[in-house]
């Protein structure tokens, strides 16, 4: 044995292990193309289930979009969706099992495209859920079509030549809209392209779960998100592309959080 | 004096070669494998071990949780 080898060994203990995958998420290699995003926001939704001791009482609705499988992951129960309807399933399986950690898991096709109505009411109603959001600005799951969130110029199966805002409309700020609503408790924008920003996220995601605990309305997390296949870059070009084109147009930081003043405020009146 | 040591372990059938733990890691202690796995994707391996501190910033990024961190203070 090489001396390399030798101390390799000296701090491959179990004593020293410092990271290692939770097992909440199963075994199955993950469908998604290399680098997507998705992958990282599964493990930061596991872990913080894990962490928080939860995972007898999540349920987890998944999307119709490159998720779909989601409940393949994570060892939680779930109930899959039709297409933009996970609120309205998450809304009626809070309502029956109130004591239940219930949350949806959409991109941007299904929250703000055919679900923008489910989205906009479950949160304006102030369901007690967590929605997380992956914006990654396209329909990654049916090819790389434009979505709601598609930037003005950037190139889709169905935008060629770029989004055009005289032909294809703006690009749709809707967690914005969502930070308006009364109902809405935290609003927050997040991303997982370095470590310190999944730090920040897996953060969020703790937070809004338990915000949820507190019964003060939807807990709503957007990841900006790569989608490297439909952007038909790699996977390290696409975190840049993302750095320098999507975060301009999407801004991280928290919209709404109901521990602030103005927000009690609002609430009071809204 | 004791050095902070580190060493990962990755799951090379599970690895699909996004690149991202390399750029990510402050060490460049990774590279991708010029061999394949069964998947045809070119895994990423600890390419120079000796300047792995074990500081976990490969495994968060990592989206498909394929690695696994340990370190010690111990080894000198
Ligand atoms: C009712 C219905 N309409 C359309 C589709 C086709 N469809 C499947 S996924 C999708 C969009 C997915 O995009 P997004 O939600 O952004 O998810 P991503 O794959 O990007 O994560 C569409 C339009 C469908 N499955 N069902
Ligand atoms: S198509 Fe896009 S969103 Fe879907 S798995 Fe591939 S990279 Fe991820
Ligand atoms: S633990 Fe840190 S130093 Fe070691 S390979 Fe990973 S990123 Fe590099
Ligand atoms: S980030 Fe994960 S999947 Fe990507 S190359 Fe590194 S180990 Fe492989
Ligand atoms: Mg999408």
């Amino acid at each position: 044995m090489s001396v390399l080898t030798e101390r390799i060994n000296q701090i491959i203990k179990p004593e020293n292990l410092v990271y290692a995958k939770t097992p909440l998420l199963n075994d199955d290699a993950m469908h998604y193309c290399p680098g997507c995003s998705h992958g990282v926001v599964h493990r930061l939704i596991a872990e913080v289930i894990e962490e928080m001791g939860i995972q007898e009482q999540t349920i987890g609705v998944s999307p119709v979009g490159c998720a779909v499988f989601a409940y393949n992951y994570i060892d939680i129960d779930w109930a899959e969706a039709a297409h933009g309807r996970a609120p309205a399933v998450a809304t009626g399986i809070k309502r029956v099992m109130p004591e239940k950690y219930v949350f949806s898991y959409q991109g941007d096709g299904d929250l703000a495209a055919i679900g923008t109505a489910e989205t906009l009411h479950a949160i304006n109603r102030g369901e007690n859920i967590v929605m997380i959001f992956i914006n990654n600005a396209i329909y990654g799951m049916t090819g790389g079509q434009m979505a709601p969130t598609t930037l003005i110029g950037q190139i889709t199966a169905t935008t060629p030549f770029g989004r055009n805002a005289d032909l294809n409309g703006y690009p749709l700020k809707i967690t914005e809209l969502i930070a308006q609503l009364p109902g809405a408790a935290y609003v927050t924008r997040q991303s997982v392209q370095t470590p310190a920003a999944v730090r920040k996220a897996k953060k969020a995601i703790r937070k809004a779960f338990e915000i949820q605990a507190k019964k003060i309305g939807t807990a709503f997390v957007e990841v900006v998100s790569t989608c490297s296949s439909g952007w038909k870059l790699t996977p390290v070009a696409s975190n840049k592309w993302m750095e320098d084109n999507m975060f301009p147009q999407y801004p991280l930081g928290d919209l709404k959080d109901s521990g602030r003043a103005d927000a009690d405020l609002y609430r009071i009146k809204g | 004096m004791a050095k902070v040591r580190g060493a990962v372990v990755v799951d090379t059938e599970v690895c699909k070669g996004c690149n991202l733990c390399v750029v990510a890691c402050p060490t460049l202690t990774l590279a991708l494998n010029r061999n394949v796995n069964n998947k045809g994707y070119h895994y990423s391996y600890m390419e120079n071990p000796e300047n792995c501190t074990g500081c976990t910033n490969c495994s968060t990024v990592c989206p498909d949780s394929c690695i696994t961190v340990y370190r010690t203070k111990t080894v000198h």
